[in-house]
């Protein structure tokens, strides 16, 4: 394609910020065609498949909590996940909800993050939150309480928001009691009219235009929002169990990325949060769904810079359904929260909804209760390829139309943005 | 600002991360409560996790992560010659954390077994004092969030700041927690800094060592102890060089080597 452009343009991004680490941006436009147009991974890779071999088993949850600071319960609970399957135990009831609640608080606490520490400056054009607590004290004053809501209630139901302490292999090592579950669901109550007003801020913005008819890829509720376990399910038809994980995600590298990148039924996919709403819309708590369509936003949505506002939508569901789970949690008998093992030899897959999308870990256990092998795979790198080529598709495009460089610059990052990287997790 | 009408300096701050997960990074823009306050007691001028505006001329440099590229190492001794005080914050930097249980097999096998035969930049872990000098070492994986606050306090007062010299152990039995060594587990509480408030075993777990050893320990005592509750030396050395904190002590045993 012919670009009709009057000045080669020329755009470097080096470590671009407002995400969670290291990506480069690479732009030209040279005599009318796209000579290079990428999106560099340059994390350094950390090895914690390598870290996990010759440890025991309880450890696991642990340590992948480590491979990031954003979504570690997520990390830790998919790895207590894949190591209750390889060693065939069920958890019980209680461990399964706390589980789930904790999970919801930090999906929460990501999304809140990302939406107002990390997308908003763009939206309102600052460089960063810190210019807004002049300029805009009632945003902070919104993100603060919601975030705060969301770290206090990780605190509680997993011991802390990073690198949790109370998700263990067979359950928890305790459950909240019910006194700190009454304060946590008046916390909530409160914390409501925030996310109301969320919804009113984000509804005055607008999120710029651009389609990437892509494949979309996520968890299958079973008649409810996928976060834990379960098939996985692509808007192109595709539907596998948890442990052929590995037909899903077929891993390539490219030398331009430390990341591995992946692929299904064409050339990328999107995982996340627009993944999770496109397929799974009927699973949503009603008042996410009402929120949907104030938002006027509907099952087969192609415009990525709306995963921003899937995660909006997704706030109002795990903070409605945390509501729900909590009173139901009081009024249960919580005096089960964990299964006792005998070690022994097996291998099992854990999937999980991550804030940011699919994530799997596998687990290799020998006799001895060690590992033998572990594998992840991180949403990030299922999105770093459709990144990419959303970005090939945007910047022609921006620069036909006479869009400045500073402007494509400036749309580039927050398409990057948009799809919240944890590239420290995906460079694991 | 002004504390007790004396005008308080604003030092200028940056917050830097290599390898690592940037958990440490995100406890500083997680203190929802005293987030304003805190930006308005410091300027933050470079801080790329949160902020796409960034400066040179920092007084404070916070460095999270380990280092295991040779580019890495270069950037961060630019931001030693910068900086007038920096500061390691986390395990990965004060220690190398988790990053060095990889180092239990050879470099050319730890490779191999995630990127095949693809060439990938990476060495040896090291932590930051094994590239620059290093003026205060924050401990905890992650950081606590008031613990960062309460060493900021310090550096705008100008005081030095004192980490506890008593082990975890203290703080435990100051909350009243039952304690873990009693339900079976294994706890490095007795010979761990404390300052952490003791939360992991506040939450059932045993401490891990996140924050490094105490002033005065007696790994001997708690290694017989541990073999006496049937505790294997493997398993003692797992928990103990989980974060690399221990390392080089005689009494704790040492983790298993692969392919060296």
């Amino acid at each position: 394609m012919k670009i009709n452009v009057d000045t080669p343009i020329n755009i470097g991004v080096e470590h671009i910020a407002r995400v969670e680490g290291h990506g480069n941006i690479r732009i030209r436009i040279e005599d009318g065609k796209l000579a290079e147009c990428t999106w560099e991974v340059v994390e350094t890779p950390r090895f914690f498949e390598v870290m996990m071999k010759g440890l025991s088993i309880e450890m696991a949850p642990l340590l992948a909590a480590r491979i990031c600071g954003i979504c570690s319960i997520s990390h830790a609970l998919v790895s207590a996940r894949a190591a209750e399957k390889a060693l065939k135990i069920e958890i019980p009831e209680t461990a399964k909800k706390v589980r789930l609640l904790a999970k919801h608080a930090e999906t929460l606490q990501s999304h809140t993050l990302h939406l107002f520490f990390l997308v908003a400056p763009d939206l309102l054009d600052t460089g960063s939150v810190i210019p807004l607590l002049k300029t805009h004290p009632q945003v902070i004053e919104i993100a603060t309480n919601l975030k705060g809501y969301a770290n206090k209630a990780s605190d509680l139901l997993a011991g802390r928001t990073s690198h949790p302490i109370a998700i263990k292999v067979g359950g928890m090592t305790q459950v909240p009691r019910k006194r700190q579950l009454r304060y946590l669901q008046d916390d909530l109550e409160s914390t409501l009219p925030y996310l109301w007003k969320t919804l009113d801020f984000f509804n005055d913005l607008t999120m710029p235009d651009f389609v990437r008819e892509t494949e979309f890829v996520s968890l299958r509720g079973e008649g409810d929002y996928p976060f834990i376990g379960g098939d996985l399910l692509s808007s192109d038809g595709v539907h596998k169990s948890e442990d052929e994980y590995l037909s899903m995600t077929n891993e390539y590298m490219v030398d331009f990325s430390t990341s591995k990148l992946c692929k299904l039924s064409r050339e990328s996919f999107a995982v996340g949060a627009l993944a999770r709403f496109n397929n799974n819309y009927e699973g949503l708590h009603p008042k996410a769904k009402e929120v949907a369509e104030e938002l006027n936003l509907k099952p087969e949505t192609y415009n990525p810079y709306f995963h921003n506002l899937a995660q909006l939508i997704e706030c109002f569901h795990v903070m409605y359904e945390s509501k729900d789970m909590l009173a139901e949690l009081i009024d249960s008998d919580n005096s089960e929260y964990t299964t006792s093992y005998e070690v022994k030899g097996g291998e099992g897959v854990g999937a999980i909804e991550a804030p940011r999308g699919i994530l799997y870990h596998y687990l290799q256990i020998d006799g001895s209760g060690k590992i033998e092998r572990a594998d992840c795979v991180i949403p990030t790198g299922q999105n770093n390829a459709n990144i990419h080529f959303d970005l090939q598709k945007l910047v022609p495009e921006l620069a036909s139309q006479g869009v400045s460089e500073e402007e494509i610059n400036k749309r580039a990052q927050m398409l990057v943005r948009a799809y919240d990287p944890c590239i420290s997790c995906s460079v694991h | 600002m002004n504390y007790l009408g004396i005008p308080l300096e604003k030092p200028k701050v940056g917050v830097f991360g290599f390898t690592g997960c940037e958990g440490c990074q995100l406890q500083i823009a997680n203190k929802e409560e005293t987030l304003a306050d805190l930006l308005e007691s410091i300027e933050v001028i470079n801080f790329r996790l949160i902020s796409s505006d960034k400066e040179d001329g920092y007084d404070i440099a916070f460095v999270e992560g380990s280092i295991t590229t040779d580019e890495d190492a270069a950037r961060l001794r630019r931001i030693r010659q910068q900086a007038k005080i920096l500061i390691a914050i986390g395990a990965c930097a004060g220690f190398g954390g988790v990053h060095n249980l990889r180092e239990r097999f050879t470099l050319a096998d730890t490779v191999k077994e995630v990127y095949g035969t693809q060439p990938v930049n990476t060495g040896p872990v090291r932590k930051i004092s094994d590239v620059v000098s290093v003026d205060i070492k924050l401990p905890g994986c992650p950081i606590s969030k008031s613990e960062f606050e309460w060493l900021v306090r310090h550096i705008i007062l100008g005081l030095e700041p004192k980490f506890p010299q008593y082990p975890v152990c203290v703080e435990c039995k100051q909350r009243l927690n039952a304690c873990v060594f009693d339900m079976g587990m294994i706890c490095l509480g007795p010979v761990t800094r404390a300052g952490c408030k003791a939360i992991c075993p506040r939450n059932h777990l045993g401490c891990w060592g996140c924050r490094g050893p105490a002033d005065e320990t007696n790994y001997e005592s708690l290694v017989e102890i541990l073999g006496e509750r049937g505790f294997s030396e493997q398993e003692i050395a797992e928990r103990a060089h989980f974060f690399n904190a221990f390392n080089g002590i005689d009494a704790i045993p040492v983790l298993e080597k692969f392919g060296n």
